[in-house]
């Protein structure tokens, strides 16, 4: 089970980058001057991407302490944390 | 240190009423929101558009964890109870506010300003509020009734959005179009004061949680709540599990119940929308109890495997809702009676409304609105509403699948406090539950809107022919992550924070029945994956269907289904018990 956390981890620290590369892609095709709807302002997609990428580097924290085995035995009470 | 039944109910009527109230104010909001944009709003100048985005964006999810933050530190370092009336005394305050506000065309530009700023405390009231009444409840609960205790917190959200849906569909009754369009819709805001008011004279009588009373007449307490929780490696890294593996997975299930479901109905499926708050008020009323039976189920099965069942049964079972919800109102599946047919025109100035109204067999009725504009004899159309009017039986029928979504959702909702309560230290818990819930619920929950339309217009300008499920795939994507997050990583840390035992011998029982239960869906997986989805795909002749089909038939298929009959297989003969 721990070497598949760890293996998991990988994944994790994977996934955070392709979020964000998705999302200013997102950005960079949608926005659009002629454009009325709320997609095409830069105004959503700047407070999007401003609001996922600390998620993002998040999952890439999770994904580096479980590669590093951080979550093979928690604390039993979280009490003794 | 816990209180008797008889103590608790003052103390959970209290902190429910106010966080009832909270969230009350909160999505008010969210339900007039269309009526305050074009209060306060008007379409036209950019400055405005863009105040209007911010308030909409901004103040409903970007906020929420800074509330959390903000008022979790405080609560760590002062206490429960001061906190969250502080809390409470923002949201009522901003929420009568609103209802006070002279409208643009009084005072310009500062009527969207200052709805913007009161819409930032709200999202600030919040963040800090969930947390505080979640933690003061479970603190004084009995450790083996936690899950019961705390699903009454849980529960609120629910009462909130049901109230909200009450008074305004009763206002809109009472009041003439006219009016409410004029004034009335002020007034869901304005009785806003009282509600609070007798919140706060309730909870003013309300003793500091116990468990925090204690650690701080020991000294006991946290002196920074923020580096303790964040700068603490061992803190951060369960904060990151509560987020990943709980509040995200939890938060895109319950989070769009309410206006992703209600934007669905109005928007894709173009209902009316008193039928709507009609469905949405008999759905809520019939589902509240839901949250209740599995916080209190919690209590003896433990919480993980409610968190994680929740999770797994949105993800099989919402696209088949949301189609059945699609269907029930597709004009396509109805037979119109052409004879019935009625079409009125008035003319109002430069304007000429245009209304047909088309009926079908079963009673339903379809209207299109249509405005034009003639100007030099030119006509040019401006508005175009339309609107279904379904009959009784497919009001029951949506009633039933909102109930449905609820049912799936409260499974984790009920346990859900209580789970997160018992991850983190007393010291700490206020700050280090809030942020993940909030970045959970307020952020990725609160986001499912506006990305579930992107994805929705990408998939109708695409031809989709499903388009309307287009919104869900964010949901999917999080949940799966989520539950794979739960399944692998949490810790069923229930029993050894409530120091009871649940019965190893009703959990093997339910572990073992829930192996049949894999196994067929392991079965039907196959199915799917080979018949339906694969081998047509291999023969239809194109390329990108050729490379799909193999990758289904080789790889995902395969892994899915084989997956879960082993699994299934393992779980049935025990090989999971305790």
């Amino acid at each position: 089970m721990n070497q598949l956390k760890k293996i998991m981890g990988v994944l994790w620290m994977i996934l955070a980058p392709v979020v964000i590369y998705f999302l200013v892609m997102g950005a960079v095709h949608n926005i659009n001057s002629a454009g009325t709807k709320d997609i095409n302002k830069p105004i959503p997609w700047i407070i999007i991407i401003a609001i996922f990428t600390p998620i993002a580097i998040g999952l890439m924290i999770f994904g580096y302490y479980s590669v590093k085995g951080e979550y093979d035995k928690l604390p039993d009470s979280s009490n003794d944390l | 240190m816990s209180f008797s039944n008889k103590l608790l109910i003052p103390i959970i009527t209290a902190s429910s009423v106010g966080t009832i109230i909270e969230w009350y104010d909160f999505y008010i909001f969210g339900s007039l929101a269309s009526i305050i944009a074009t209060k306060f709003f008007p379409q036209g100048d950019p400055a405005i558009a863009f105040l209007a985005t911010l308030s909409t964006y901004a103040a409903g999810f970007l906020v929420r964890p800074f509330g959390a933050l903000f008022f979790g530190r405080l609560g760590d370092l002062i206490g429960r109870k001061y906190t969250f009336m502080v809390t409470l005394l923002l949201m009522g305050g901003s929420t009568f506010a609103i209802g006070l506000i002279p409208e643009y065309k009084s005072i310009g530009f500062f009527a969207p300003v200052i709805v913007l700023i009161l819409r930032l405390l709200q999202g600030l009231a919040i963040g800090g509020e969930y947390g505080g009444a979640a933690t003061f409840v479970a603190e004084h609960s009995p450790a083996k009734q936690r899950g019961f205790w705390t699903s009454w917190i849980q529960v609120t959200a629910n009462i909130a959005f049901f109230i909200s849906l009450v008074i305004i569909q009763s206002f809109k009754n009472i009041l003439s179009p006219n009016d409410w369009e004029d004034w009335g819709w002020r007034l869901p805001f304005l009785i806003s004061i009282f509600m609070v008011a007798i919140s706060v004279y309730i909870r003013k009588n309300m003793a500091e949680s116990p468990l925090f009373a204690h650690a701080k007449a020991e000294g006991k307490t946290s002196v920074n709540p923020l580096k303790e929780s964040f700068g603490n490696k061992a803190n951060l890294k369960v904060v990151l599990l509560a987020l990943f593996g709980v509040t995200m997975g939890v938060g895109v299930v319950n989070g769009p119940i309410f206006f992703f479901v209600q934007t669905f109905l109005l928007k894709t499926l173009f209902l009316d929308y008193s039928q709507v708050n009609t469905i949405f008020i008999i759905g809520v009323l019939i589902g509240l109890p839901t949250n209740i039976i599995f916080g209190s189920l919690s209590d003896k099965i433990g919480r993980k495997p409610l968190l994680l069942l929740s999770m797994f049964l949105a993800l099989i079972f919402f696209r088949p809702i949301y189609e059945q919800m699609y269907q029930t109102a597709n004009l396509k599946n109805k037979t119109e009676d052409i004879s019935q047919i009625s079409i009125e025109k008035k003319q109002e100035g430069l304007l000429t409304i245009s209304t047909t109204r088309h009926f079908y067999t079963d009673k339903t009725i379809f209207q299109e609105v249509e405005k034009l504009t003639t100007l030099q004899g030119k006509s040019s159309k401006t508005e175009l509403v339309k609107t279904i009017f379904i009959n009784n039986t497919d009001k029951w029928k949506l009633i039933l699948l909102v109930w449905l979504l609820l049912v799936i959702a409260g499974i984790s909702y009920g346990p859900l406090a209580a789970y997160l309560v018992e991850m983190f230290p007393l010291k700490i818990r206020y700050t280090s539950l809030s942020f993940p819930y909030h970045i959970g619920f307020g952020i990725l929950g609160g986001m499912t809107l506006v990305i579930g339309t992107y994805l929705v217009n990408k998939a109708t300008e695409a031809h989709d022919a499903k388009f309307y499920l287009a919104g869900l795939n964010y949901h999917m994507v999080l949940m799966t992550i989520s539950l794979v997050i739960g399944l692998f990583y949490l810790k069923e840390n229930y029993a050894e924070q409530a120091g009871v035992k649940t019965s190893s011998k009703y959990k093997s029982r339910i572990k073992r029945g829930f192996g049949i239960v894999w196994m067929l869906l392991g079965l039907a997986a196959a199915y799917f994956g080979f018949l339906e989805l694969g081998l047509p795909k291999i023969y239809s002749g194109k390329q990108d269907d050729l490379i799909f089909g193999i990758i289904m038939l080789a790889i995902i298929t395969p892994i899915i289904s084989g997956g879960l009959l082993l699994f299934g297989k393992y779980a049935w003969q025990g090989e999971y018990d305790d």
